[in-house]
């Protein structure tokens, strides 16, 4: 699979690295050159420093068919907006956005957009532990 | 009208005070403590801090009876998702966004945004209409209270000064010709330069001089 991640923070990251070391083809985005620090030095994917808002970055790793696109800066806002202008302006099967704010991560996805939302991840886990202990 | 507003800068903040003087209820919503801190001497209730692109702080500002809502941020992501969350889950006629970056303006309507404004795209289309009106001087910069500008004229085929080289022209006093912008190169003009159609000419003038200045253009 070929995998577009835009944010390389403490989550993106890791998830670049596992996608790398599973065998897929892995582009990384990230506004500020520091934060590739945060991959493995056994990552052998692609590294851009680019604005995810700003379609000249995205376009040509779109138009080589990737297959899933992640938008997981630290901005609900930001992975919002991109995701909807990419599936406004390419066929692309699967957008992601990682939105933090529930409430947020709800409603965009009653309109279609897919979310994932760490805060419900979190406390569906800490719940979990209170049910076992 | 109840017209809600996030973000106090210059465009909100003016925006606000013009229509609460017509009337109007309006409530400024702002994320910086700070700013919300200085306005709260001038709008009192009407303002209040909060990220409005959550749903919690638009009930609380109740969106949920607004008739407008307009975003005035300087981030495009966020103006959009304030409007998109005061259209989706409070129901509103009519969302405005700011639009930053001309490119978003075209999104922003994709998007189920009512209406956009653009600062630049307004300016730009004021300076074409000057040009269409035959006021080919376009002011750049205005200097010292308006006593100097600097402008820009674009020299047509017919112009006067076509062909001539800076030192045979006699250039009225109080002005100077700075910068000529041939396609892609900048000129900084001596007096053997050529002038050619299409020369973006500019020239540093006093107001006083400016109307013979455009004469021998």
């Amino acid at each position: 699979m070929k995998v577009m991640i835009i944010g390389c923070g403490r989550v993106g990251s890791v998830l670049a690295n596992r996608l790398d070391e599973a065998g897929h083809e892995v582009v990384v985005l990230d506004r500020n050159q520091q934060a590739f620090r945060r991959l493995s030095e056994k990552f052998s994917g692609e590294r851009i420093v680019g604005n995810g808002l700003v379609e000249e970055y995205v376009r040509p790793i779109l138009q080589e068919k990737a297959d899933i696109l992640f938008a997981m800066t630290d901005k609900d806002n930001v992975n919002l907006m991109i995701v909807q202008r990419v599936k406004k302006n390419f066929q692309m099967e699967r957008v992601v956005a990682v939105v933090h704010d529930s409430i947020l991560a709800g409603l965009y996805k009653e309109l279609g957009v897919e979310t994932v939302c760490p805060t419900d991840l979190v406390i569906k886990d800490l719940l979990q532990t209170i049910q076992e202990s | 009208m109840y017209i809600i507003i996030v973000g106090a800068g210059k465009v909100g903040y003016h925006l606000g005070s013009l229509l609460m003087a017509e009337g109007h209820e309006v409530m400024l919503i702002e994320k910086d403590r700070s700013k919300v801190d200085l306005l709260s001497f001038e709008f009192h209730d009407a303002v209040m801090e909060g990220d409005a692109s959550t749903v919690e702080v638009l009930r609380e500002a109740g969106a949920n009876r607004a008739d407008v809502v307009v975003a005035t941020t300087g981030n495009d992501e966020d103006n959009l998702v304030i409007c998109q969350v005061a259209k989706l889950m409070f129901l509103r006629p009519r969302t405005i966004a700011r639009v930053n970056n001309p490119r978003n303006e075209e999104l922003f309507a994709g998007l189920g945004v009512d209406a956009s404004v653009s600062a630049t795209k307004i300016i730009n289309a004021v300076i074409q209409e000057q040009v269409k009106a035959g006021d080919m001087m376009i002011p750049l910069l205005t200097l010292k209270a308006g006593d100097v500008e600097i402008v820009e004229v674009e020299l047509s085929r017919s112009s006067h000064i076509v062909k001539k080289k800076v030192k045979d022209l006699s250039l009225p006093p109080g002005s100077i010709f700075i910068a000529v912008i041939r396609g892609e190169e900048v000129i900084i003009p001596y007096g053997e330069t050529v002038f050619q159609p299409e020369d973006k000419v500019i020239a540093l003038v006093k107001r006083e001089s400016e109307p013979a200045l455009r004469k021998i253009l």
